[in-house]
């Protein structure tokens, strides 16, 4: 491939085309290489960096962070792509790993709202709430709530029994198809599982929000991403965007590098935060791996993909309170495969009133809904368009039904699909969520297969979301941390 | 380090991870998970923390031994007997 193929030109799809050499100012030679700015990477760069160790974080796109991203079109709007709501622990991993500065601007959203055929109720999206609606709403005894609650507070991934969701479901709630949508459905758009996925990924991820309710981070996604970077800087990190990793270097079963075009990059260290099938199918060559090992790894399933519609309000359009989220469907009965349908019923919406961008008074509301790259990856441009109208023109149905004039007020709409997410993120199939539950166990492997090889990012379900991701990136540090030292021991003989 | 260090020692570092936890009273029996809150993410960076400061590996299948102060000491102290107690930062 010539280098000129991996940037992209012009308005239509957003990517930059360089200015001269993005990686004139890179070293020949860093401690650690990061491929990939998501939060993993990002947290992973800043905590290594911290720590003294020469860190380079290389970035395909010319933002940072992955999918924890946002961008702007004419008329002062601002798209979140992701920003919708993390758990409380966001706080205190922001607090650990970025300082005071970040982890004081995450604050707690002020009301979740689900209108659907089974129920329509507001709810803060805590453990002490969601037991008011399961007990006084949906009449479930109050002793079975406490214990699908402490079940799920006790489990943990190693411990994995083969339930699936939908048999954890069925032991506490049997036949309550209604409360069960109320469990999953936001858990499904978190994450993109489904009532198939194992019991454990839900009881962790579930465990998480209901602790403390759903967060968001004051100033927008493109406050938190520049802050990073600014911590980053301070701490010593070489961030370069617009650099393409196109394979990660191997030799005699050990790391050597990262190359960008025909330039090398040597690193002891390689964290690889591109995705867990990009890392092993496309960035390393396969006869680094053991080939049974490779064959099993390459059968990871990915999560599912996702469509968004960006609807930004004029300026001084005012939009009346609805919650921060929204989940709504029309189906009568749940079922959480169905919400990634082509042109399905089911749909979030995330308001995101000036609260979020404090002093710019302005509204943006992002719809998403999750979707299989299947449905849209092989239409033709004339199929591709007229889908995306739909999807918008659905949306906008779906929205006025809680504000009438919608239309009226909107200066900017536009749509996203799996192809889009797979053209800015280069995630295999636009895969929004990482990899099923199995690819934990083959991202936690990859430095067995390659000595100083790790992978960190959204991997397994429950280190999917910012959360998840983040935390990743703290624990591959961690490792890469024991391994430097190690390596250091080895070298230079201590008293 | 004594073992009374030690115990100072993971204090310094709790205190430097979770700087809103009250660690004055802490005790040293009961697991540090019922007395403030702390997180396995937390016990990840009390390990980064440990080999940072002082130069101390714990490998991830010995992480259950730091679930008290006792433990911590208990277990620390043949890798600590020859390091001096770090200076808080």
């Amino acid at each position: 491939m010539s280098r000129s193929t991996h940037y992209y030109t012009g308005s239509r799809d957003g990517k930059r085309p360089p200015s001269g050499d993005p990686l004139r100012k890179a070293k020949d030679r860093y401690d650690v290489v990061v491929v990939g700015s998501g939060l993993a990477g990002l947290t992973a760069a800043n905590i290594l960096g911290r720590a003294g160790h020469s860190v380079c974080v290389l970035e395909q796109h010319y933002n940072l962070g992955g999918m924890a991203t946002w961008f702007k079109r004419r008329g002062g709007h601002v798209f979140d792509i992701s920003l919708h709501g993390f758990p409380i622990g966001m706080q205190k991993t922001c607090r650990k790993y970025w300082g005071k500065s970040i982890s004081d601007r995450i604050v707690q959203l002020e009301g979740v709202r689900f209108d659907n055929p089974q129920f329509q109720f507001d709810t803060t999206f805590t453990r002490e709430d969601f037991t008011h609606k399961l007990v006084d709403v949906f009449g479930c005894n109050p002793a079975t709530v406490e214990s699908f609650y402490e079940t799920l507070r006790a489990m943990n991934y190693y411990d994995d029994d083969g339930r699936t969701t939908a048999e954890l479901f069925e032991e506490f709630f049997p036949g309550r198809n209604d409360v069960h949508r109320l469990l999953m459905e936001p858990i499904s758009y978190a994450n993109g599982s489904t009532l198939q996925d194992p019991a454990i990924t839900y009881g962790i991820v579930f465990s998480n929000f209901m602790s403390k309710g759903v967060y968001t981070f004051t100033g927008g996604t493109d406050l938190l991403i520049r802050a990073m970077r600014d911590i980053l800087a301070r701490n010593g990190v070489d961030v370069f965007g617009r650099s393409q990793v196109d394979e990660i270097t191997v030799e005699h079963g050990r790391v050597r590098g990262v190359r960008v075009g025909t330039r090398e990059i040597r690193a002891e260290t390689v964290i690889s935060n591109a995705g867990l099938k990009a890392t092993i199918e496309r960035l390393v060559a396969p006869d680094h791996f053991d080939s049974a090992w490779l064959d099993a790894a390459k059968q990871t399933r990915l999560n599912c993909s996702s469509t968004q519609v960006y609807m930004g309000l004029g300026p001084g359009e005012d939009l009346p309170w609805i919650a921060d989220l929204l989940f709504t469907s029309t189906r009568p009965e749940f079922d959480s495969a169905s919400l990634a349908d082509l042109h399905g019923q089911s749909r979030t919406f995330s308001f995101y009133y000036p609260k979020v961008r404090p002093g710019t008074g302005r509204h943006t509301v992002v719809s998403s809904m999750n979707a299989n790259w299947s449905d849209w990856a092989d239409l033709s441009e004339s199929d591709y368009a007229a889908a995306k109208a739909r999807l918008e023109e659905d949306t906008l149905r779906a929205l006025e039904v809680h504000v009438p004039d919608i239309r009226s007020k909107l200066t900017h709409v536009e749509s996203s699909t799996p192809r889009s997410f797979a053209f800015y993120t280069q995630h295999t199939q636009g895969a929004s969520f990482g990899t099923k539950f199995e690819g934990l166990r083959y991202s936690m492997e990859l430095p067995q297969q390659i000595e100083g090889l790790f992978h960190s990012g959204s991997v397994g379900i429950i280190m999917s979301g910012w959360l998840g991701a983040a935390n990743y990136g703290a624990i591959t540090a961690n490792k890469v941390d024991a391994r430097i030292d190690f390596l250091a021991a080895e070298t230079v003989p201590t008293s | 380090m004594t073992h009374e260090e030690i115990v100072q020692a993971v204090k310094d570092i709790i205190h430097t991870i979770a700087p809103d936890e009250e660690i004055g009273g802490l005790n040293l029996t009961d697991p540090l998970r019922d007395q403030i809150e702390l997180d396995s993410m937390d016990f990840l960076d009390i390990v980064m923390e440990l080999r940072k400061r002082y130069g101390v590996q714990v490998p991830e299948e010995d992480y259950k031994e730091l679930a008290t102060l006792q433990g911590c000491a208990d277990y620390l102290a043949p890798h600590l007997a020859d390091h001096q107690l770090a200076t808080s930062a």
